[in-house]
């Protein structure tokens, strides 16, 4: 009988070598006549471990990791097939406690299952969410989502069903539900793992989507750094389509919804709703004034529902376990899970799915293990480019929108990246405002100008030119960016720049330096 | 990629893109990285055909062109070297990694080498946060990029 042995064709995985690892193991294994079969699943999210290498066995999946390709002969050696010893042996997969201790709702499948295999999907629980919506009046589905008291993971956090029944109160003959799958906050890549380790799962959240609000065309934007994202996008909308969970009746509804999939070109700010539709309908990435919401005048003017692809991969669950079940995990007005992505200096980097009130502090020192390099954490950015860093001394912050913004910071779209005491705040608050001033889409003049001025005024206080009066010109620059700008990237950057400042005041006071002294 | 074509051959295919691709709704982008992919850049003659066959003005067609990163109006090198700059691979010494990868090309990035070998980009995040410093080199996606693996990318590039 055939052995199955699990390598993934997460882009993580890619990047640590998967591939080589994967055709490692099918040239040993035909040179020693070995019958297997190398499933290309997702990512477990463990990425410090990757490539991950699991083998399917009678006392369940056995892994190992991180293989390189120069294990694969001894791991065979070693009796790899029979989920024997080797160093490299991790034991159970779902015992490594990393896993064991997560709540997986969203992800549950993501790293399990063949991700474009539509049989894995509905073994695994799949389609059931889309099946019951089928059975329900489309008034009772955006009931459910909003009673699961799912908010939006894209960073706004405004509640989904809230959203929903906006589009499907408002009258229009054609609806559609687009997709962000822009991703660009750097420590995230929740989005990313999800359409390649179980895109059927957006396929099925947007489907849902369409039939509650009445909308018959979906779009996944999905942002051009992501190839491998678009690839199993493409092949699993193909493969959904043949069998009819998209298309003219879906599930034989006699209900209508397909999709497309489309591209982004490497423009930050079209991650921002309005901005990405503009994009969608061929135009510059700019944003729009608002109202009219895209809800009533979204893509093409017409009622559009946008929603963030872990928002969307988020309702099967509530639509086959219950709005209830969805609620009871999490805390305060931050119902259900959350997928953490623990990234940067730390040493087990990666994807953690769990209910909302974790402690930053425990999530950074005990789930991420505190820094790859050893050295002590100084500070953490949480929520991408435009979140705040944290110091150590507000670890105690758990993990709930309202929490973090009463600490002046925000959840975002849960990146969590950790800097060691080599960081230099300075530097890091003036990147904020080069990054503003790349992807300024130009409309307002704050945004635009006031970035560019940041970034001056950062380099004359490096330089020890006229500190005070400069670190007063970047707070004041901050203040007319935050209320001067129209969208959240001219808005939020004083976030980055702010809290550096007054978290890490030291770095904003180097020893001016004799030259620049004038 | 880096094909060299005449103007002529440029308006032929992109005719026969935009014919293909100008049923989808809000068919631009779709069409742009196609002729991308096509070309390697997108190249000014094709400008006005997809203006016409749109019902766009030409500056619009322009303007949506230069408002994207991922759109050049240029060749690049035979290969593309993309490094993230972004703030988690900022955590885990993707500056010096850049540094490094300019002084041995001796470039820098937006640049291409005077031998056409390769051209070197910025990047905001390839989603690779957890395994920094992250590359892409021609599309395919590198972790833990350290002085090592840089030196290698860069003799790969080079051939
Ligand atoms: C500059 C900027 C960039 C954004 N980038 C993203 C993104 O990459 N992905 C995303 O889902 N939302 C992003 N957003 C938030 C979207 O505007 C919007 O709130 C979200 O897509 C709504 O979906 P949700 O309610 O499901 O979160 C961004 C907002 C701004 C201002
Ligand atoms: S804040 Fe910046 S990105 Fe947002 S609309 Fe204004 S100029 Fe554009
Ligand atoms: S910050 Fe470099 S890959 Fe995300």
């Amino acid at each position: 009988m055939t052995v199955r042995i699990y390598v993934p064709r997460d882009a993580a995985a890619l990047a640590l070598g998967a591939d080589r690892v994967a055709k490692a193991l099918s040239r040993e294994a035909e040179t020693r006549k070995l019958d297997i079969t190398i499933v290309h699943n997702g990512s477990r999210g463990m990425h410090w471990l990757e490539p991950l290498v699991e083998v399917e066995t009678a006392q369940g999946r056995i892994a190992y990791g991180p293989v390189k390709p120069s294990d694969v002969a001894a791991l065979l050696d070693a009796g790899l097939l029979e989920g024997k010893a080797h160093p490299l042996c991790l034991g159970g997969t779902e015992e490594i406690p990393f896993l064991k201790n997560q709540t997986r709702l969203t992800f549950a499948r993501c790293g399990v299952i063949d991700p474009v295999s539509l049989d894995d999907y509905k073994a695994h629980g799949g389609l059931k969410g889309l099946e019951n919506a089928i059975a329900m009046a489309p008034a009772d589905v955006v009931k459910q989502v909003t009673d699961s008291g799912l908010r939006g993971r894209g960073g706004a956090g405004f509640p989904t069903g809230i959203k929903w029944k906006t589009v499907l109160d408002a009258p229009g003959d054609r609806k559609y539900i687009v997709c962000n799958a822009d991703e660009g906050d750097s420590g995230t890549f929740a989005d990313r793992m999800i359409m390649e380790g179980d895109p059927f799962v957006l396929i099925e959240g947007m489907a849902i989507a369409g039939l509650a609000t009445g909308a018959t065309k979906g779009f996944v934007y999905i942002r051009s750094e992501y190839p491998q994202a678009i690839d199993a996008m493409n092949e699993a909308v193909t493969v959904a389509r043949g069998a009819g969970v998209l298309g003219p009746s879906v599930l034989g509804s006699g209900k209508a919804f397909d999709m497309e999939i489309r591209v982004g070109a490497g423009a930050y700010v079209c991650g921002e709703e309005t901005a990405l539709l503009n994009s969608l309908e061929g135009k510059r990435g700019i944003v729009r004034a608002k109202p009219p919401l895209p809800a009533l005048q979204g893509f093409m003017g017409r009622p559009t529902v946008v929603n963030n692809v872990i928002s969307l991969a988020s309702v099967p669950i509530i639509m086959d376990k219950g709005a209830d079940f969805y609620r009871d995990f999490g805390m305060g007005r931050s119902r259900g899970t959350i997928p953490l992505q623990i990234a940067g200096n730390v040493k087990h980097g990666g994807l953690y799915e769990t209910a909302f009130g974790l402690t930053l502090g425990e999530i950074i020192d005990v789930i991420g293990g505190g820094t790859a390099t050893g050295r002590p954490v100084r500070a953490v950015q949480v929520g991408g480019p435009l979140g705040a860093y944290f110091p150590r001394a507000l670890f105690d912050t758990p993990f709930d929108y309202e929490a973090f913004a009463a600490k002046d910071g925000l959840i975002g779209h849960a990146g969590i990246t950790v800097f060691d005491d080599t960081v230099d705040m300075l530097k890091q608050a003036r990147f904020a405002m080069e990054f503003c001033a790349v992807e300024s889409c130009g409309k307002c003049t704050p945004c635009r100008i006031g970035s560019t001025r940041g970034v001056e005024t950062a380099d004359r206080i490096a330089q020890g030119i006229e500190p005070e009066k400069n670190r007063e010109l970047l707070a004041d620059l901050c203040n007319t960016m935050k209320f001067g700008s129209l969208c959240a990237l001219g808005g939020f950057t004083p976030y980055p720049v702010l809290s550096a400042m007054n978290h890490f005041p030291e770095d904003f006071s180097p020893a001016p330096m004799v030259e620049a002294a004038e | 990629m880096n094909v060299h074509v005449t103007g002529n051959d440029v308006g032929a295919r992109t005719l026969a893109i935009v014919g293909e691709l100008k049923g989808l709704e809000g068919p631009l982008l779709p069409i742009l990285h196609e002729i991308q992919a096509e070309f390697g850049y997108v190249p000014q003659e094709s400008l006005p055909v997809i203006a016409e066959q749109l019902n766009l003005s030409r500056a619009e067609v322009h303007g949506v062109v230069t408002f994207y990163h991922d759109y050049r109006d240029h060749p690049t090198g035979r290969h593309v070297l993309k490094l993230c700059r972004a703030e988690a691979c900022q955590a885990m010494g993707g500056d010096e990694v850049a540094e490094r990868v300019k002084s041995l090309l001796g470039i820098d990035f937006h640049q291409t080498t005077l031998d056409g070998a390769v051209t070197l980009e910025p990047v905001y995040c390839l989603g690779l946060c957890s395994c920094a410093p992250a590359a892409m080199f021609d599309g395919a996606v590198h972790g833990r990029v350290d002085a090592e693996l840089a030196k290698e990318l860069v003799a790969e590039a080079r051939r």
